[in-house]
């Protein structure tokens, strides 16, 4: 049940997802790709671990991730998402969105579209942060307050919406097909309607009281209402969009800033988040949705963790696993990647039963 | 000023001759960077050359496969200095001593990992590159290894030789390959490398498989079985220090000592005399240095000589009476050679017990301060290491620790283990922290919000409100003014707040709105920071107020916002033209005294302007007047209305 696998890259990780599975297959997501940042050269690596094929019951057979092909990057990658099973979308901090197409049978990655200086200053380069994508179509946002619509067959820029947005939008998902969600650095949550032609928001949601920027953003996969939010602070939220403008619950979580946070996709009871602070939590409802009541610390005995983490700065590639704690309410309970929380988890990512 | 012991290393730098032109230079932390200059060699000028070259000494730090090292071996480092003081250090020698291993674990992995790439890499010029880095590094593990057998293990006497017997089968490992070689063969007694096979498990002290050899060779020659026999008893009676029994090191040695003469006597009695490898053995059983010496390909170095020549004939050498040995066992075995080799000198100084010189010599030998910043902390931490202060810097740890950390700093990834390096240095660390963190390069938003966080933790408040300050200026430069009031937000920097709001302010003057209103409308409490922000907020508003058509909130606020001194003079203008609209509604919104306050203002404000500026055009001058004079009907006009509104007496 638990299995911890960890493995030093040697770049520093930005980002990492696994390759979604076909829905049909019951198979285990075995490849995974990652982004690197800070570095002289930047890449995006495509790994995979165990071997396709073979079922083993036993976790004994936990081979470290094999690195299977990469590419060189421009600029640090801010953000990565798959576009299908052979396509991936990365956002780089010179403003640049670029499909990478994986080819299966060379095993080799190779640039399939770029859209350089996307996001941009009149002087400089803005980086781009992030990206959602709901095949075809892609949209991206960035320092520059910009957000993009692409389609990825497409040459052209399908729609921008100039100066969305005074300050960095760090996040995008998708709510509904046609609308959007954005968090921004001054702790604001903002809704965009695709239909509509103007350049407002269609709503926007913020907390009372200090603004903290947000950094992260994810939608409830089966409820398109509810969305959790992560901040600078450390804090998470969760917002029901329909109502008004306060966050549904808040809940103190990291004790630094927090990357990522992800419900997951098949099992929305669980949340992910992961934080610069060096700790992954795992979040559990015990109650079915509308009224989400969560108990903090699970116990994960469904979850087999083959977890894949990226830390920054250690260069490591982690996967954890989750402590079985008591749910009792109130406590917390994280899991200690080894034994220093030294260095920052950047991203994480969850499908299946994989994380 | 010290001598400098070995002669330093010229770079050729590409394109650049020295005879014509002259070179300049300046100090980087980690590299030089040198340039030409426009005089030439022989007085007098020419052109200058536009490059500038970078010379750096470290190119380990650069090293894709190294760079594990870097953050494994700091992985470790964290974790030793977080071992408690408090415990009795009695039970802190293991512990030590696995960090030790865990190091040179880390070492070996690293090793094993460059010599496959080395392999398999096409380029000749890599292939070398690699290869040197392997044989540093297994320089370095021997190193490291020996220092942990002597110092950080502290082997008494009795242990010590076996101590070290181990330390040289680790690094001698192709015996086993050899051996492996001979025992495949069809008649393993009859391969050439057979002997030396056998000659060179007793040289390494292993009985057992001597023994197991041997058997093959006697299985050949039945006639000479009672020699055979005479010889593997021998090899079996060998006695063994074991510390754990209850044996003390007198009784052990009486009982060594009696081998000996055994193995002596059978030497006397010619015993092995037809078979002259049993003899050599015999020999070598009995501590017989000629006969070593004679096998210096197989012992190959002269460390593997002392140890060999110590199991033989001073088991029970006591660690004081290392170095004594060492000497004369490098002098035997490299008897042609002039000049010892750094690697050779280092040993020697390690057998000398002398860590100092250890240190120094190795700092010299290598050309960046992983190795030794690593272990002088873990000596330190044994308390091994006299302080002595240094008169730059404060004692031998933290210097070594600071210069590596340094170096890290200008890796453009590993700065942020550097950032741990410092903060265990307690004397100078926080203050070459300050300076270095500055000067990351910030490309990105989320590299700059990693770097806040790191000064935050440290409460390096001038550091994070610098960094602030340039992630403001450069979002104010791409005109993102709602990014760089977010930036002076988290420093909480109260002028350049300031600075934003006048820019939105003069947006607003001069296009009549007010652009980015969705972060001025949401300000909440961050508006306080400073007075400016305070009154952009307010006096959206009153707009807000005014479009509510709430004139009587809108008023107030208006009027609360020039008598609190919140407004700026400058816009104090612009304010009384704002109320102008609501002077001139039917309905009286100005009450009396608040007419009065307005008609106060205005004065203050014109007595300001008495002085007519020359510059300024008359046209202007007519803008100014008329708007005045309309203010002022205005406000007589109201305050004539309000008087007769509050004075009416509803009947």
């Amino acid at each position: 049940m638990e299995g911890i696998n960890a493995k030093y890259v040697s770049q520093k990780i930005s980002k990492t997802r696994w390759r979604p599975v076909s829905s049909s297959s019951l198979q285990q997501p075995d490849i995974f790709a990652t982004g690197s940042w800070d570095n002289e050269d930047n890449k995006i690596s495509i790994w995979s671990i165990g071997e396709n094929g073979i079922s083993s019951m036993d976790d004994e057979f936990e081979g470290d991730p094999q690195l299977v092909c990469e590419h060189k990057h421009n600029g640090d990658v801010l953000d990565l998402q798959f576009l299908d099973q052979d396509r991936i979308v990365t956002a780089s901090s010179t403003g640049a969105v670029i499909i990478f197409r994986h080819h299966h049978n060379s095993q080799t990655l190779s640039v399939s579209q770029l859209w350089e200086r996307a996001h941009h200053y009149p002087c400089d380069n803005a980086p781009c942060t992030g990206i959602v994508c709901n095949s075809p179509e892609i949209v991206t946002v960035g320092e520059d307050g910009r957000i993009i619509l692409f389609r990825a067959d497409q040459e052209g820029v399908l729609r921008t919406i100039e100066n969305a947005d005074s300050s960095t939008i760090h996040a995008v998902t998708f709510l509904r097909t046609t609308e959007i969600l954005t968090v921004n650095s001054i702790g604001q949550l903002k809704i965009w309607d695709f239909r509509q032609q103007g350049n407002e928001p269609s709503q926007i949601l913020s907390l009372t009281g200090d603004r903290v920027p947000l950094h992260c953003v994810d939608r409830h996969p089966n409820q398109q209402h509810i969305v959790a939010t992560g901040g600078q602070d450390g804090m998470l939220c969760i917002w029901d969009v329909r109502q008004g403008n306060m966050p549904f619950s808040l809940m103190e979580a990291h004790s630094a800033e927090m990357w990522e946070v992800h419900f997951h996709p098949s099992n929305p009871d669980h949340l992910f988040s992961c934080s610069e602070d060096g700790s992954l939590l795992h979040w559990e409802t015990s109650s079915n949705s509308d009224t989400p009541s969560f108990l903090q610390g699970g116990r994960n005995t469904s979850i087999v963790s083959r977890s894949a983490l990226a830390p920054a700065g250690g260069n490591q590639s982690l996967i954890s696993s989750w402590l079985t704690g008591d749910s009792s309410k109130g406590r917390l309970e994280t899991t200690h990647m080894l034994p220093s929380q030294t260095l920052s988890v950047n991203s994480l990512d969850v499908l299946g039963q994989c994380l | 000023m010290e001598e400098v012991d070995v002669e330093p290393t010229t770079t050729p730098i590409p394109g650049f001759d020295s005879n014509q032109k002259h070179l300049g230079f300046v100090w980087g932390p980690g590299d030089i960077l040198v340039y030409e200059t426009i005089y030439k060699a022989s007085g007098g000028s020419a052109g200058g050359c536009p490059f500038v070259h970078e010379v750096r000494k470290d190119e380990d730090i650069y090293s894709p496969i190294l760079r594990k090292l870097f953050n494994e071996s700091h992985h470790i480092f964290v974790g030793l200095q977080r071992i408690r003081e408090d415990m009795p250090s009695k039970n802190k020698k293991p512990q030590f001593v696995s960090i030790s291993k865990n190091y040179r674990s880390v070492i070996r992995a690293c090793m094993e990992e460059l010599q496959q790439v080395a392999v398999s890499t096409q380029d000749a010029a890599l292939a070398t590159q690699y290869g040197s880095q392997v044989s540093i590094l297994l320089a370095v593990e021997l190193i490291w290894n020996l220092c942990e057998v002597l110092f950080i293990d502290a082997a008494p006497a009795g242990s010590l030789v076996l101590h070290l017997l181990d330390w040289v089968r680790l690094h001698k490992a192709d015996v086993d390959e050899k051996a492996r070689e001979v025992l495949a063969s069809e008649s393993p007694a009859e391969h050439q490398a057979y002997w030396d096979v056998v000659i060179s498990y007793v040289l390494q002290g292993r009985m057992d498989e001597a023994r197991q050899v041997l058997v093959k060779q006697a299985a050949l020659q039945p006639a000479a079985r009672a020699m055979f026999k005479l010889l593997d008893n021998l090899l079996m009676k060998m006695p063994i220090f074991n510390p754990g029994e209850t044996q003390t090191l007198t009784e052990f040695d009486v009982k060594w000592r009696h081998w000996r003469e055994e193995v002596d006597r059978c030497l006397q009695d010619q015993s092995f005399a037809s078979n002259p490898h049993l003899e050599d053995i015999c020999k070598i059983l009995v501590g017989d240095e000629d006969v070593l010496l004679e096998h210096k390909e197989l012992l190959s170095t002269w460390y593997h000589f002392l140890v060999t020549r110590l199991l033989f004939s001073h088991p029970t050498v006591k660690p004081t009476e290392l170095h004594y040995y060492a000497q004369s066992s490098m002098h035997m075995f490299l008897d042609t050679r002039s000049v010892p080799e750094p690697l050779d000198s280092i040993l020697l100084a390690a057998f000398e017990f002398d860590i100092h010189q250890v240190i120094k010599d190795c700092s010299i030998a290598l050309n960046n301060w992983w190795f030794v910043g690593h272990l002088t902390d873990l000596l330190d931490h044994c308390k091994l290491l006299q302080s002595h202060n240094l008169h730059f810097g404060s004692n031998l740890r933290e210097f070594l620790l600071l210069e590596y950390a340094s170096g890290l700093f200008t890796h453009h990834s590993l700065w942020q283990l550097a950032v741990d390096y410092f903060d265990h240095c307690p004397e100078f660390g926080r203050v070459y922290l300050e300076l270095q963190i500055e000067r990351v390069p910030l490309d990105t938003e989320r590299k700059a919000l990693k770097v806040i966080r790191i000064c935050e933790q440290r409460q390096m408040t001038e550091q994070v409100r610098s960094i602030c300050k340039i992630m403001a200026k450069k979002a104010l430069r791409n005109n993102r003014l709602g990014s760089a009031l977010s930036w002076s937000i988290r420093a909480k920097d109260a002028a350049f707040a300031t600075l934003i709001s006048e820019r939105f302010l003069q947006d607003y003057c001069a296009n009549g709105t007010f652009s980015d209103l969705d972060l001025i409308d949401n300000l909440g409490p961050a508006m306080l920071l400073s007075d400016r922000l305070t009154f952009l907020g307010k006096y959206r508003e009153f707009h807000r107020l005014y479009g509510e058509k709430r004139f009587l909130d809108a008023a107030k606020l208006l009027l609360s916002l020039m008598t609190a001194k919140i407004a700026p003079r400058s816009f104090w203008m612009t304010l009384l033209t704002d109320a102008l609209p609501l002077l001139e509604q039917i309905e009286v919104i100005f009450s009396a005294d608040q007419t009065h306050e307005l008609m106060f203002c205005l004065e203050e404000l014109t007595s300001e302007k008495s002085v007519p500026n020359p510059d300024r055009p008359m046209q202007d001058e007519d803008i100014e007047t008329t708007k005045i004079e309309l203010l002022r009907l205005a406000l007589a006009r109201n305050l004539a209305m309000a008087i007769v509104k509050e004075g009416t007496v509803e009947v």
